[in-house]
């Protein structure tokens, strides 16, 4: 709801086929059939972190309207439900989704140089993806490890206890693993998703 | 050394898989229920255990489960709230992570105990790296009969799934979780009716913190009165403390209740005194949700009483002078903090998490929010502070859900309590400029 965050933007559409692979489906049908004949709807959140993952870390309109046919529903329900939670991003993320989070405890132990030495780092602001489209910055609220503070999560992953030197070599360490994988990927999806 | 009851096994190695946790005692709660209990039996233990709910609002365990609706026939539902979202709040994350079984081994109890057969773990979307934990123990306990049709042949049978949130602080809020797992935006419903009659699907359901729901176990095979025999008054049981902030030894403790705050603070077995041999300046007890208490009212009451780490000792003094201890997330803060810019902080949170339904909610958190940066931001009046406090007033009491005194309770006590700090950064903004500018007795000393 943040004024600054606004995500309420459903504009992306990608115009292209999306659907689950096969394997996908069959995880996607387990998950659906949890839940009580006739409410299906409550696989929705499940299902899009699903989506999601499987269409490069953001779900764009296309998407969002096969999931709601899956579960038959309207794509208002999905939409309504992708623009309220935070996780779900609904433009394109870099391959690395750095969340630095800027809450309490997080805020008095450092938290804000840290955010300071990310954006001198890779050169960008909150909110901004690198040139090379391999970092997104965002900062996030409690991520549940205040002990540990400063915290952040990139993709899924948890980074504690961050000053300096572990924010250069955890972006070191991310950038030659992307180099690295990139170099190993033969199809275009592969080199750019 | 306190009890431990909750944490006791986590130094076993190989704890976090089946085999290792049933050879050391586990899952002995759901033999000894299901085999020689009935649900009623396992209910009274509960009440008489006197545990209250370790979620926040400390509500008693086993009065919410009498009231859950047992005149029909629809199914029963029972939900595990691992939301945890509460800053300054990480003790769930840390039980699951060490302990899924542990939690397993109440949720089959507990969902026994109330009838239901399906148990949902509603998990804050972040703690991804979870799920797989908590899936794998469910699978585990499946494939040994404890989840499943005809649990040890008492006829009872139970599902457990996992299913995540996706970011949205307001979901750990019962109702606006019920909605979530509904596949809704999670915004709160209007209460009467409650869930215990009408919740998920407009079924009767309990909603219990992951913390609750792992007690249960211990709880069973200890006896509900040997449990109450721990702890103080009303505070009975150990309870998990988050310990962040400027201390030197920040992490997850269980507690007996009734320690007392000073010793949590500095004896080594726990938080380990401040960082850097520093004075202790403030304390937020249980969570950024209750209100802030300065110094001169950590270690001892108003009434000159010590202050204990218990429901009723945190709240002793109510508004006034006391605080609460919520979900048990103690932010601890040194001499240089600065509680404008951490109340600013806080603000932003509740302004960023508000789900926007009511408006006293919606709007006054963003106004707090705005009035808040810009005295943090030197560009304060002094007016300011007062309608600051005007604000609060306007949003406690006046909204759906709790998230709107929420919001409103840290402003207000630290006003209350820091209140000179506030005028300072109106009346000397040059000296606030610095965003470390925290100390401000030595800026005082000109
Ligand atoms: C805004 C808000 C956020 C909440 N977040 C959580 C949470 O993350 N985890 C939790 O267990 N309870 C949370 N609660 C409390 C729940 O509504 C509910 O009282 C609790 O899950 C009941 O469990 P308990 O009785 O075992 O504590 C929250 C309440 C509010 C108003
Ligand atoms: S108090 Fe705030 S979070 Fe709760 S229902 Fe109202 S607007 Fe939503
Ligand atoms: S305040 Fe940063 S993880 Fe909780």
């Amino acid at each position: 709801m943040h004024n600054n965050q606004i995500q309420h933007k459903i504009h992306f559409r990608e115009n292209k086929e999306f659907h689950f692979r096969e394997e996908i489906m069959e995880k996607v049908k387990q998950i659906i059939s949890r839940y009580p004949e006739g409410k299906q709807k409550s696989a929705l959140l499940p299902i899009l972190h699903i989506a999601q993952e499987e269409n490069c870390g953001h779900l764009s309109v296309d998407v969002m309207d096969y999931v709601a046919q899956l579960l038959g529903i309207q794509s208002i329900e999905v939409y309504e439900v992708a623009t309220f939670y935070s996780q779900f991003y609904l433009e394109k993320q870099g391959k690395y989704v750095i969340e630095l989070c800027k809450t309490a405890s997080c805020a008095i132990c450092g938290g804000e140089d840290i955010l300071d030495f990310i954006k001198e780092k890779l050169n960008i602001q909150e909110g901004e993806t690198t040139d090379d489209k391999l970092f997104t910055l965002k900062t996030v609220e409690c991520l549940g490890g205040c002990g540990y503070a400063p915290v952040m999560q990139v993709n899924t992953e948890f980074y504690e206890f961050l000053d300096r030197q572990k924010i250069d070599s955890i972006i070191d360490e991310l950038r030659s693993k992307a180099n690295d994988e990139k170099a190993k990927a033969s199809t275009w999806a592969e080199k750019f998703c | 050394m306190g009890r431990k009851i909750l944490l006791d096994k986590i130094d076993i190695p190989g704890i976090l898989g089946f085999d290792v946790y049933r050879n050391n005692g586990g899952y002995s709660a759901v033999e000894k229920a299901l085999k020689t209990m009935s649900p009623d039996q396992v209910l009274d233990e509960v009440k008489k255990s006197g545990i209250r709910g370790r979620g926040g609002a400390g509500f008693p365990a086993g009065m919410k489960w009498s009231f859950l609706d047992r005149s029909t026939n629809n199914p029963r539902y029972l939900i595990c709230n691992a939301d945890e979202s509460e800053p300054g709040t990480f003790k769930d994350r840390y039980l699951m992570e060490k302990l899924p079984h542990l939690l397993i081994e109440g949720l089959i109890v507990s969902s026994y105990a109330l009838g239901a057969n399906t148990c949902f773990i509603y998990i804050r979307g972040e703690f991804k790296y979870l799920v797989g934990i908590l899936e794998k123990a469910i699978f585990e306990a499946r494939k040994n009969g404890f989840i499943g049709k005809n649990i040890l042949s008492s006829g009872y049978s139970l599902d457990i799934y996992v299913h995540p949130g996706a970011g949205a602080y307001i979901c750990g809020e019962e109702t606006a979780l019920i909605e979530s797992l509904e596949g809704k935006r999670g915004n709160p419903r209007i209460k009467p009716p409650f869930p215990a009659s009408k919740g998920l699907y407009q079924c009767p359901t309990v909603v219990n913190n992951v913390e609750t729901l792992a007690s249960i176990g211990p709880i069973i095979i200890m006896g509900g009165e040997e449990y109450a025999k721990i702890g103080t008054g009303k505070s009975t049981g150990t309870k998990l403390i988050s310990a962040s902030g400027h201390i030197n030894q920040p992490g997850v403790y269980e507690i007996e209740m009734g320690i007392s705050v000073e010793d949590f603070i500095y004896l080594d077995e726990y938080c380990g005194g401040i960082r850097g041999s520093k004075k202790l300046k403030a304390i937020v007890a249980g969570g950024s949700s209750v209100p802030v208490l300065p110094e001169n009212l950590v270690f001892k009451t108003a009434k000159n009483e010590t202050r204990l780490m218990t429901y009723e000792s945190l709240a002793e003094g109510g508004f006034e002078s006391g605080t609460m201890l919520g979900s048990g997330g103690l932010i601890v803060y040194d001499e240089d903090a600065c509680m404008v810019r951490n109340t600013w902080n806080f603000s932003r949170f509740y302004h960023h998490e508000s789900c926007g339904q009511c408006s006293p909610c919606r709007e006054g958190t963003g106004w707090m929010e705005k009035v808040l940066y810009r005295i943090e931001h030197g560009q304060g009046r002094i007016e300011d502070i007062d309608l600051l406090v005007n604000i609060s007033k306007n949003i406690e009491g006046n909204t759906i859900c709790p998230l709107g005194d929420a919001a409103a309770w840290p402003v207000a006590s630290a006003i209350r309590h820091f209140r000179e700090e506030f005028e300072f950064h109106v009346k000397h903004p040059e000296k606030i400029k610095n965003k470390d500018h925290g100390n401000i007795q030595k800026l005082f000393v000109p």
